[in-house]
């Protein structure tokens, strides 16, 4: 049996249940761990351990009296710091918002909290969700726990380096352009970015608002049904939120079997590719064969353009997104500044770090009059043939899969020029254009020991179709049982 | 040379709504700073605007009642800039697809006479969209305020044609428009609480010139008759300065109604890009043929509509129809009181335009207050027909109803002021009394001229102490002379 803060929540649960544990004993394990392994994870931006047993021993207190939430009640499950909850800072791992404490729970939170779970720490990211390395948080860069050298991806990193470390039972992260499945991937845990409007984003600070999506990180695929059936669902407070039933992810991993007809584009599989990512994403498409599912070569010929088109689309959002970080109401607010304009310029100049002004900065220009239709107007049709790419896939394939990322975790520091840094996401960004769900399970790992991922694609608010491929895959390999050693 | 002004007038309305426009917070004036806030007002991180429905029920029905055609589907775009009292540093509006398009606004302009109802003409709209409103700033020697408040509230601008030609067109544009967006209950338009705000642009071009001179926007006029005033004024001005050989500038002025100058705010060159975009936060909504039909349904009649109606179906004069059609509430009153006194709708009316808007002045009170209901008063006029009460009479009645809201016909009883008894032997010797001491009326009425019989009435109803019944004084008169 592993250590405590290395079991998955579906056995903790059990447990839990059976009283063989107790929620404080959990957070206390979970806790101690953090204490053991942050000075060198650095996952978090800060944490309440003492606002994290006192939910922890209201959860027992529920269970005492039989008014149990579920299982996921007395879990420590780690939030993104860009996911508001109230009383604690939401930072968005911004020099801007370092100390503003947020007044009011995001609408996952309070499903968490509904459900039972200990919202638990404040995990690091690159600065406002910009990024793939958490190399751009203003605080810290957080450390790959398979390699301490190296990232743990991004803009998700603190939440996936956390699970990874046993820092915390599940996660929460975001995924604008692949946020949460490559850090998924560089860490050998599951991540999971829902379909465009499944999970409510009120109280996600907007990065790329018709991009963004919050979704979990889990252990197992089991884990991630779990909190994605807590946290999904209709929202009357955002407007983008759909109107779906949501069926019981965790009951239909079981309940479906396939065999499934399952899509390779071969626009995934060309220059760029790690030999070793794509020999292990290979073995895992050999064991969908095996599972007696038909693969199929599918083509996604708009592919070429998706990194382009994102970042025009991306950035106009968050140029605008990003303006009421101003100075006036709250946040940094510049010690030179004489009058409002002074304020913006120098609040703004001081608060964002380089890659959230680059992003302002082409973000206003693509906006700017004169420059829109050729800009963000063609993105914006461009991005519906890529949608239509995937729809047109999926008329002959229930899934695709594909690489998470080209290439393991690499070093910090070894990125340097941001256009290489983009060009890492050319595999998880479509989903993002396209609204699709996708998942990144661990596939294996490198000689060197370093994680891969494996990442499917599924249909539109298919989230239940997709877990249950994913768990199928999971339950023939034990990747997800391996822990770095720290 | 002769000049003509060309006037267009962008008018922004605050819609009459419990909640702002993205969020559940109340609407509100004169409020403590900053009360009416809550984490999507003031931009908190991570918030979300939620479309309040009733805020486009009104827009439709603004846009029903002035002839616009709505668009099948309600999109929305962000306004880009940076303002202290925008918090989100960007506005959330209506750019390339208003919500209202076309339509017209009916005017009317002043009659040769204040008695006299002056020409109508329709001036058309260019579109009508809807949006959030802003903070307000509020500064002081060494710093300045923000209240958020106002902030996201909702805000329609209606934007005319350049289609008005002097300050008295869009003084008339201004009031019809105030009046209907009022009568339809869409917005209270009460200009002192910024529920109307209007901006002009105005230019002059030589009579008979069809090209659009440079314009200049006239803001912050913030009352109907700094419109005006303001209006003339810049139309003056412009004139001025190209007599003199000037050239204009198109610039903002700002214009002070107290001063009744103007001064230029900033040049074009200083315009902003707004970098509009739609916003994704906000799906477009369907606005779909039931969900119009049953809005037009809600529609009341327009003030014009109604005073052309009522001078068909009740023949009632301009005089009144002027005084009693501007106030919904005011015209429905007399609507109420005139079908309960069948043919005497002028009486009602002028019993509402004199006496009632008199004792409503004296006591303070708005009409919602009035102890005079529409059966009061139809009742009253019901007696003075019949010959109940004399009209002097019925003025006392109708101050103590005012005061008590009693029945008139109670106040008649108790105070003794109902018109004196039938006892026709009484009245027909002070009729024969009356023959016999005027012997000049009589051979006067004889001789046919009927108006002569009034100087026969004075004595009766002097013997009468005035509380003769006036139709039976007549009758009994006639009845004598013609049997003489």
């Amino acid at each position: 049996m592993p250590e405590l803060f290395h079991q998955p929540v579906a056995a903790l649960a059990d447990q839990l249940a059976a009283k063989k544990l107790s929620a404080v004993e959990l957070m206390q394990a979970v806790i101690a761990r953090t204490e053991a392994v942050e000075s060198r994870v650095k996952a978090f931006n800060s944490f309440d351990a003492a606002d994290a047993l006192a939910r922890a021993r209201a959860s027992d207190e529920r269970r005492a009296a039989g008014q149990s939430r579920g299982p996921l009640d007395g879990i420590p499950v780690g939030l993104k710091d860009v996911i508001s909850v109230a009383g604690q800072p939401l930072t968005a791992s911004s020099k801007m918002l370092a100390n503003f404490v947020s007044p009011y729970d995001a609408t996952v939170t309070r499903k968490l909290k509904e459900a039972g779970a200990v919202c638990w720490g404040r995990l690091n990211l690159d600065e406002f969700a910009m990024g793939s390395s958490t190399e751009n948080s203003a605080f810290k860069t957080t450390s790959n726990p398979w390699d301490l050298a190296r990232v743990p991806g991004g803009s998700s990193g603190g939440s996936a380096a956390a699970l990874a470390a046993g820092e915390a039972c599940a996660t929460l992260g975001s995924d604008t352009g692949g946020s949460i499945r490559q850090p998924a991937a560089f860490c050998n845990v599951v991540g999971m970015k829902p379909s465009y409007g499944l999970v409510s984003r009120y109280g996600l600070i907007a990065y790329a608002s018709s991009l963004d999506q919050i979704g979990p990180f889990g252990r197992t695929v089991e884990d991630a049904a779990i909190v994605l059936g807590a946290i999904a669902g209709h929202d009357p407070l955002d407007s983008t939120s759909f109107k779906t039933e949501i069926p019981d992810y965790r009951a239909e991993l079981s309940k479906r079997r396939g065999p499934w007809k399952l899509g390779v584009p071969k626009e995934y599989f060309g220059a760029g590719l790690d030999p070793e990512v794509g020999a292990a994403v290979q073995a895992a498409i050999d064991y969908y064969r095996k599972l007696g599912c038909e693969i199929k070569e599918v083509s996604l010929p708009h592919t070429q353009y998706a990194i382009a088109t994102y970042y025009i689309i991306a950035t106009a959002e968050c140029s605008s997104n990003l303006a009421r970080f101003d100075g006036i109401r709250y946040g940094h607010r510049s010690a030179k500044a004489n009058d409002a304009i002074d304020i913006y310029f120098h609040s703004r100049a001081e608060g964002f770090g380089a890659e959230v002004k680059r992003r302002i900065i082409l973000g206003t220009y693509v906006l700017s009059s004169g420059y829109y239709d050729a800009y963000y107007l063609r993105a914006q049709k461009v991005r519906t043939l890529i949608r239509q790419d995937f729809l047109n896939a999926y008329r002959e394939v229930d899934a695709i899969l594909t690489p998470t990322s080209p290439v393991p975790a690499f070093k910090i520091g070894e990125k340097s020029d941001p256009l290489a840094m983009y060009l890492l996401d050319i595999y998880t960004i479509g989903v993002n254009l396209a609204g699709l769900p996708g998942a990144s399970i661990p596939c294996g790992f490198t000689r060197g020991g370093l994680p891969i991922g494996l990442q499917i694609i599924g249909r539109p608010f298919q989230e239940a179709d997709l877990l249950a491929i994913a768990h199928a895959y999971e339950q023939g390999h034990a990747w997800h049982t391996q822990h770095p050693k720290l | 040379m002769k000049y003509e002004a060309v006037i267009g007038l962008e008018v922004h309305i605050q819609l009459k709504t419990r909640s702002k426009m993205f969020t559940r917070v109340a609407t509100g004036f004169g409020q403590p700073e900053n009360t009416l806030t809550d984490p999507v007002v003031l931009a908190l991180p991570g918030v979300l605007p939620v479309m309040n429905k009733e805020a486009l029920d009104k827009i439709v029905k603004a846009g029903l009642l002035l002839g616009c055609t709505i668009a099948p589907v309600c999109k929305w775009d962000r306004k880009n800039y940076f303002y202290p009292d925008s918090p989100k540093n960007y506005q959330i509006s209506q750019y390339d697809q208003p919500i209202c398009l076309g339509g017209t606004v009916e005017i009317e302009l002043p009659g040769p006479s204040r008695n006299v109802m002056g020409e109508h003409k329709l001036i058309p709209l260019t579109r009508i969209h809807l949006e959030e409103d802003v903070g307000k700033l509020n500064h002081f020697a060494r710093e300045s305020l923000v209240d958020y408040n106002r902030a996201g509230t909702p805000l329609m601008e209606i934007v005319s044609d350049p289609a008005m030609h002097s300050a008295e067109e869009a003084f008339a544009y201004l009031t019809s428009l105030r009046q209907t967006m009022v009568y339809g209950g869409i917005s209270d338009c009460d200009m002192e609480k910024g529920q109307l705000r209007c901006d002009a642009n105005i230019s002059i071009r030589p009579v008979g010139a069809t090209y659009l001179g440079t314009k200049v926007e006239l803001k912050n006029l913030n009352s109907i008759s700094f419109v005006r005033d303001g209006i003339a004024h810049e139309i003056a001005r412009q004139i001025a300065v190209v007599e003199a050989g000037g050239t204009l500038v198109q610039e903002t002025r700002d214009y002070d109604g107290q001063t009744g100058a103007s001064q230029s705010l900033r040049s074009k060159e200083m315009a902003h890009d707004y970098r509009y975009f739609p916003d994704p936060d906000l799906m477009p909504v369907k606005v779909d043929e039931e969900w119009k039909a049953r809005l037009l349904a809600e529609c009341p009649e327009r003030p014009f509509d109604k005073q052309r109606r009522f001078f068909t179906q009740y023949q009632v004069p301009y005089t009144i129809t002027s005084v009693l059609v501007p106030d919904r509430a005011l015209s429905d009153f007399f609507e109420a009181a005139a079908q309960l006194a069948p043919g005497k709708a002028q009486a009602v009316g002028n019993w509402i335009v004199n006496d009632l808007l008199r004792e409503l002045g004296n006591a303070r009170l708005p009409l919602a207050e009035s102890k005079v209901t529409p059966a009061h008063l139809a009742a009253l006029v019901q007696l003075i027909e019949a010959g109940t009460v004399l009209t002097n009479a019925a003025k006392e009645i109708f101050v103590e109803m005012f005061a008590s809201g009693e029945k008139p016909d109670v106040i008649a009883d108790r105070k003794g002021l109902k018109a004196a008894p039938t006892d026709t032997g009484e009245l027909e010797q002070w009729c024969r009394d009356s023959i016999a001491g005027n012997a000049k009326a009589v051979a006067e009425f004889k001789a046919g001229k009927d108006s002569a019989i009034n100087a026969l009435k004075g004595p009766v109803m002097k013997a009468a102490k005035g509380k003769a019944n006036p139709k039976l004084v007549d009758e009994t008169l006639r009845r004598v002379l013609a049997a003489l």
